[in-house]
């Protein structure tokens, strides 16, 4: 494509793309994230091609589109047939034939491939009308699966860059910035700071060149909307990065992607390559004689490099080491120079709210949190995925009406948000309002958007054990409170898990948090203790149960369990045994097995093995 | 090797600001980054020696040992550890003989945990030499194992 050079030559190139594009012409969307790409859509996809040529469908009538992640990762691989709108589940190769004949020649549709309703038995064909989708309000990441995240076309058709063309097109820098502020647009990344005033500070700030930096390192283990976002649709971060650059007056930008996500890398670099061709990004963007552009750093696998300072030291060159924070970023940061900083998501909410203006942004969610949030809904849940919904709705909205609910009948414990910083949150909230501070009231946070769910066979123990453990792992070395006191915690809740806790290791864990809390440097210490706060507040109960009865109530803890095989449901079909690593499991086949406590080293083989659930854990 | 290093660091104008990326790449053409790799690094670049050890040490993508044929990550991020991934990697563990982040002294096999790899509605995932495997488990780990030609306990009637 040639080079624009006006934000009227862009309209016109749009309106080019969309009158190319017939409608009614079949389309077929195919998702190419990298969970479908792991249940193996590139199989599909590459079948599809195939069979095209095989049937001689007419590829000028119907074309493929691999999509980035629709959500629904659940069910995938997901195939969806436009212009019907006819959405297929957990497709394999072997379908393929039959989607292509039926659907796509005769518009038929396949109702074994639809969604079926759990409860009504009832099937659903368009993605649309599936609960799943019903209540959420996809306006952030709804468009993945409408485009080829490697077509800036696709983009363009559904109206991509027309906020930076609006913008460029007589807005002035405070204008943009006052919009901004006036949706109250928050961080996204977890602390919700108001992005509008992040942004006006680095204006303001005295010190050139300045920064601006997307945060794409997503270090939440459990959340994984940014890589959706930057994978799926990498031109409206891009988007969103570019008008930020031209409120803030700054020439260069930097993402700092996880090491982690080689799609999320791949497309956004490609994307940054098509858009500088165009004209959209470099030097005179769209003919305004504004001139930015963005550079791609990938991280090199540190959770701690996602806390600003941190990550400015690692696109130096540095270890990621924080630092104190009695200066803002906003005034020395990357380069001691000022550097806004901005998370995946709340970047790709910017073309959003230019578009649509901010007073329609604000009729969206509560009082102080407006707009939607993208959350990973992962962990105990029956549709995992990622959902998009509106600020203010309730957690049991989410986890029931949207997730389904929990798998194979079992009871909720907890669902747990805001990564290693948040914490667990147990039954008696579910009704509570999911917005930046309703959720810290309750000891967590809304963090990046992981929300993960946990059943009865969840040791809340073990669970923040986890967590200390990881932040332990993660925490850079540098100051003594978060480097000595995580571990310290950490040997503890072993202890416990073991068996071998007091009831005075607790009051020494809440001391102990409060302290890690008051001393640390930065956030990672600062909020390391939550998991462990919060889940001794709300489940102190397990703990005791660890300590005084020496037993795991879930039956995770491996030093406080027992296997054994109930022998009203054993039928002797001898599967413990065949798959058992330390031939503990015995017995004749046809009569009941048994387990010899003194070989058995609790690997969960047995019990994933066994067909009549007879493996008890106590 | 010299060569190479010298391509790779041209690559990035020999600026020290893109240290971390430019010991990915020698990383990625060596599989780790071998002791002379890192002087010639130092030398070209201008970086003290001591200054690549303390990058190399901080971040995990690096590693200072050679890595074996097969590397399998499993991801142990909260939501594959909810679904039960430490069993798995227990059994992963006992099977190759070497603990989590070690290499096989054969270098048949590195085997490594990673927290989180963004494809958690599908956990537990392992990643084995690059492919992605959802939905892992005890006897799914097991086939893998075996296929790359490790011996295992499979429940071979089923
Ligand atoms: C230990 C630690 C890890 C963090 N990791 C991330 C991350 O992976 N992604 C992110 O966007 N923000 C992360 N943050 C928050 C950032 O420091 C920063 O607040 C955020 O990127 C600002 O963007 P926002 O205002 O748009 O949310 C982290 C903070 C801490 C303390
Ligand atoms: S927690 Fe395992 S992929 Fe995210």
């Amino acid at each position: 494509m040639k080079r624009i050079k006006s934000p009227q030559e862009l309209e016109k190139l749009r309106k080019e793309i969309q009158a190319e594009r017939d409608p009614n012409k079949s389309c077929i969307a195919i998702c190419a994230g990298t969970g479908c790409l792991a249940l193996g859509s590139d199989k599909i996809i590459a079948a599809f091609k195939k069979e095209i040529k095989k049937q001689g469908v007419d590829t000028a009538v119907t074309t493929i589109r691999e999509t980035g992640c629709p959500g629904f990762c659940e069910q995938g691989p997901i195939v969806v047939i436009y212009p019907e709108e006819i959405c297929y589940l957990r497709v394999t190769v072997k379908d393929v034939p039959e989607i292509l004949s039926k659907t796509v020649v005769n518009k038929e549709v396949i109702e074994r491939l639809v969604y079926k309703d759990p409860a009504s038995g009832e099937r659903i064909v368009k993605d649309s009308e599936i609960p799943f989708y019903r209540k959420q309000k996809r306006y952030v990441i709804g468009n993945n699966i409408n485009i080829d995240p490697k077509s800036l076309e696709d983009y363009i058709a559904t109206g991509g860059y027309a906020a930076l063309a609006k913008v460029l097109n007589g807005m002035s820098p405070e204008s943009v910035i006052e919009e901004i502020i006036k949706a109250n647009l928050r961080g996204r990344g977890g602390g919700g700071f108001p992005a509008g005033w992040k942004w006006e500070a680095t204006r303001k700030a005295k010190g050139e060149p300045k920064y601006l930096i997307c945060n794409a390192d997503e270090g939440d283990p459990g959340a994984f909307m940014d890589r959706a976002l930057l994978e799926g649709s990498p031109h409206s971060v891009l988007e969103g990065m570019i008008i930020g650059a031209y409120a803030i007056g700054c020439g260069q930008g930097y993402i700092y992607v996880r090491n982690e996500y080689p799609l999320a890398v791949e497309n956004a670099t490609l994307a940054l390559e098509k858009a500088r061709s165009l004209g959209l990004l470099g030097d005179d963007i769209l003919g305004s004689g504004f001139n930015f552009d963005i550079k791609i750093n990938r991280g090199g696998g540190a959770f701690v490099c996602g806390e600003s300072s941190a990550l400015f030291a690692s696109i130096e060159g540095r270890t990621g080491e924080p630092r104190a924070k009695y200066v803002h970023a906003t005034d020395r940061g990357l380069y001691d120079k000022p550097t806004d900083l901005n998370n995946v998501e709340t970047w790709a909410n910017v073309p959003l709210i230019i578009n649509k203006g901010a007073d329609w942004y604000r009729t969206i969610g509560t009082e102080n949190s407006k707009g939607t949030k993208i959350f990973a809904l992962v962990g105990k849940i029956n549709n995992t995925g990622l959902v998009e919904v509106p600020m203010g709705i309730t957690l049991r909205e989410i986890i029931y009406d949207i997730g389904g609910g929990i798998p194979h009948g079992r009871k909720f414990k907890a669902v747990q948000t805001g990564g290693p910083s948040g914490g667990c949150i147990p039954e008696q909230f579910l009704d509570m309002t999911v917005d930046f501070d309703e959720l810290a009231k309750i000891g967590s946070m809304m963090g990046s958007g992981g929300m993960i769910v946990m059943d009865d066979h969840n040791c809340m123990v073990d669970v923040a054990r986890y967590f200390l453990k990881f932040l332990e792992e993660e925490s850079c070395g540098k100051c003594t409170p978060c480097r000595e006191g995580v571990y310290q915690m950490r040997m503890i809740l072993d202890k416990i898990t073991e068996g071998k806790g007091t009831m005075e290791d607790l009051d020494t864990i809440e001391w102990m948090g409060q302290a890690i809390i008051d001393g640390s440097l930065c956030a990672l210490g600062g909020t390391a203790p939550n998991p462990v706060l919060s889940t001794l507040k709300y489940f102190r109960h397990e703990y005791e149960a660890h300590i005084k009865d020496k037993k795991c109530p879930a039956g995770v803890c491996k030093a406080l369990i027992t296997y054994t095989i109930d022998p009203e449901k054993c039928t002797g079909c001898d599967v413990c045994a065949r798959v058992c690593p330390t031939d503990a499991a015995t017995g004749k086949k046809k009569e009941v097995y048994t387990i010899d406590q003194e070989k058995c080293i609790k690997c969960g083989a047995c019990i994933e093995g066994c067909n009549f659930d007879a493996v008890i854990v106590s | 090797m010299e060569a190479k290093i010298q391509t790779i660091i041209d690559k990035y104008g020999a600026d020290k600001g893109f240290l971390v990326p430019i010991l990915q790449d020698v990383q990625k053409e060596f599989k780790y980054l071998p002791r002379e790799a890192l002087t010639h690094v130092s030398v070209y670049l201008g970086v003290p020696i001591s200054r690549l050890f303390e990058v190399a040490t901080f971040y995990k993508a690096f590693s200072l040992t050679p890595r074996g044929k097969h590397e399998l990550s499993l991801c142990l991020g909260t939501a594959c550890h909810v679904r039960g991934a430490p069993l798995i990697g227990d059994n992963i563990e006992r099977t190759l003989g070497i603990k989590a982040g070690e290499t096989s002294s054969d270098l048949e096999f590195t085997f490594e945990t990673v927290n989180c790899l963004g494809a958690c509605a599908l956990g537990p995932i392992l990643v084995v030499d690059g492919e992605y495997h959802g939905n892992i488990s005890i006897t799914k780990s097991n086939k893998i194992l075996k296929k790359l030609g490790k011996k295992v306990q499979i429940d071979e009637e089923n």
